[in-house]
């Protein structure tokens, strides 16, 4: 068994070439979870007997002689927010728990019929909501690297199950960075692809317009594949845009010779010495491999944070009006149905959750929507216009993912902006809707990872992952 | 005219009103803690307030598309037992609520 596959590109191909079986494959990662999950806390449920079942699938298909997908065995976790029919989607809150949704996320058939094998659903901040997982109200996750420090979130379950070698990939969502800046912290890939790319049928929504699923790997190459099959028109989703999924492995290595990279010069301030060393080393590493690092403003980002959480909490107070006890989740008793209503919203969601809900309820509310709300749309719109000026000067625009290296356990649970500043660098392409990626470049402090984010215009996939193939290239060479 | 700014800040009542709002029983000590960190958030927003930003057009959408529709033709739908299945309550093929507006 020492000589199995790692990546999901290698575990595809040697599954599909019959070379070794999707089950070998799968109970590799098995082991690994019941090595290691007590500690790590990756997963909210691990379904080991629907996988089994489905990697035997799979090897009676090629013992068969039948076609399989570019996922053939490839294991594979799922942010415990998207629906999986008849598997509990929790969304880690009290709320959510034991629900069985009726139907598959688009996101979850497509990997489905890619031969993809899903070990288990990943825990989350509530809902999203958090840079550290935390907030679940299962508990938080571990980061594998150091059981003392996040993973960072809130699809912190999914960076963690990667990091660990639970699964060869999983799927994050992010609203704010909630797949990058976990990467970064745990020292993976992650994308947040261009909004619209990928359907958000069946992900549980949060803030609608900010919303993306993206996937987490240990390769670029691995990521760009995932993103290939889940991207693509949906009409299910009236957000998607209808255009077939580009073509991103063969732009992997193609290398930047002669691409215009973007240093922000009015970058916000904040970040840890270390982590600005490691950008200045990957612009180093950028102009070495061919590409002219051009000088670029973004002056209206400093708002950008701001704006996201007025923007970001009123659309979750619309959206999390329909945990209500009627349909689906927790009902607490009451005889009256007002009563029941804020009796289980008051039971069955946590103090991050409900902080927010009440900051989209006030911003939209009677006499405040046009001083809050309103505003922070048109900050939305600056962010927007700076991005387009610059990517008329560049193709792509570097920063860092995250501020700081993985941090301990309570550090910023007490202080909602210590946390959301977490977000600074990752908040402004979901404002603008743009592709963004984080790619682990060498260590910081504490000889933790570091995570340099790839941002791009609009389904600028293809310029994205030319850099971050780049980048993965000259961080083997980093000291 | 000028428009309305958010250099008020939040206050207890306001946090009362709210939780109402949104459907949210909260007790004192809820109300004093939410108030004291809300306020904390919307206090970054006097940065906003001092923004000109009468020319600007808001942005609702991060990737234009308009007028999305489907075929008008008969699509399979979920499976109502399935659906009901997940529902706290439910009763002859429909959700069982408690009392609306005093009517038994």
């Amino acid at each position: 068994m020492a000589s199995l596959p790692t990546t999901a590109a290698d575990i595809a191909a040697a599954v599909s070439s019959g070379t070794v079986t999707a089950s070998d494959v799968l109970e590799q990662h098995l082991a690994a979870i019941a090595a290691r999950e007590t500690d790590v806390h990756a997963f909210n449920l691990i379904t080991t007997d629907a996988a089994r079942q489905h990697a035997a699938r799979i090897d009676a298909d090629i013992a068969d002689g039948k076609p399989v997908g570019a996922l053939a065995g490839v294991p594979l976790a799922l942010k415990d927010n998207m629906c999986t029919r008849g598997v509990e989607t929790t969304c880690s809150s009290r709320i959510l728990e034991g629900w069985k949704p009726p139907y598959d996320a688009t996101v979850v058939q497509r990997l489905r019929d890619a031969g993809a094998i899903m070990v288990g659903k990943t825990n989350l901040d509530e809902f999203a909501m958090g840079s550290s997982t935390e907030n679940s109200a299962f508990g938080p996750t571990k980061n594998p690297l150091d059981l003392s420090r996040v993973p960072g979130g809130s699809s912190g379950g999914s960076a963690a199950a990667v990091a660990a070698g639970f699964s060869a990939v999983s799927l994050g969502s992010d609203t704010g960075g909630s797949i990058r800046q976990p990467a970064a912290l745990c020292g993976v890939v992650g994308v947040k692809p261009t909004y619209g790319l990928v359907s958000r049928y069946g992900l549980v929504a949060f803030a609608s317009s900010l919303d993306q699923i993206g996937p987490f790997a240990t390769t670029v190459h691995d990521a760009a594949l995932v993103t290939e099959v889940i991207a693509g028109h949906d009409p299910m989703d009236s957000t998607s845009i209808p255009q077939p999924a580009p073509n991103l492995r063969s732009a992997v290595g193609q290398g930047v010779a002669r691409m215009r990279i973007g240093r922000v010069t009015d970058l916000p301030g904040g970040a840890e010495p270390e982590v600005m060393k490691r950008l200045d080393d990957a612009f180093e590493a950028l102009a070495a491999a061919g590409a002219e690092i051009v000088d670029v403003t973004l002056p209206s980002i400093e708002y950008a944070l701001t704006a996201y959480y007025l923007i970001a909490p009123a659309e979750a107070s619309s959206n999390l009006a329909r945990y209500d006890g009627v349909r689906y989740g927790l009902r607490a008793p009451a005889s009256e149905v007002n009563a029941m209503y804020g009796a289980t919203r008051a039971a069955g969601f946590g103090d991050e959750v409900k902080r927010r809900i009440m900051l989209g309820t006030y911003a939209l509310s009677a006499g405040y929507f046009d001083a809050y709300y309103g505003k922070a749309l048109k900050v939305r719109r600056l962010i927007a216009d700076d991005f387009d000026r610059a990517y008329t000067q560049v193709d792509a625009i570097l920063t860092p993912t995250s501020p700081m290296v993985a941090f301990a356990f309570g550090d910023k649970v007490e202080d909602p902006m210590a946390m959301y500043l977490c977000d600074v660098y990752t908040i402004p392409s979901n404002l603008a809707g743009h592709p963004a990626m984080s790619v682990p470049f060498g260590t910081g402090a504490h000889k933790l990872p570091v995570g340099i984010q790839i941002m791009a215009p609009a389904l600028g996939e293809v310029p994205m992952f030319r850099v971050a193939g780049a980048l993965e290239s000259a961080a083997r060479g980093l000291k | 005219m000028t428009s309305p700014t958010s250099s008020s800040s939040i206050s207890a009542a306001d946090v009362i009103k709210v939780a109402r709002l949104a459907r949210l029983d909260i007790d004192d000590a809820q109300v004093e803690h939410f108030t004291e960190q809300l306020a904390k958030v919307l206090e970054h927003f006097t940065d906003v307030d001092a923004l000109d930003l009468s020319d600007v057009q808001p942005m609702t959408q991060a990737y234009p598309l308009a007028n999305v529709l489907r075929q008008d033709v008969e699509q399979p739908c979920l499976d109502r037992d399935e659906v009901l299945a997940a529902a706290p309550q439910a009763q002859d093929g429909r959700f069982r609520v408690p009392t609306i507006n005093g009517e038994a």
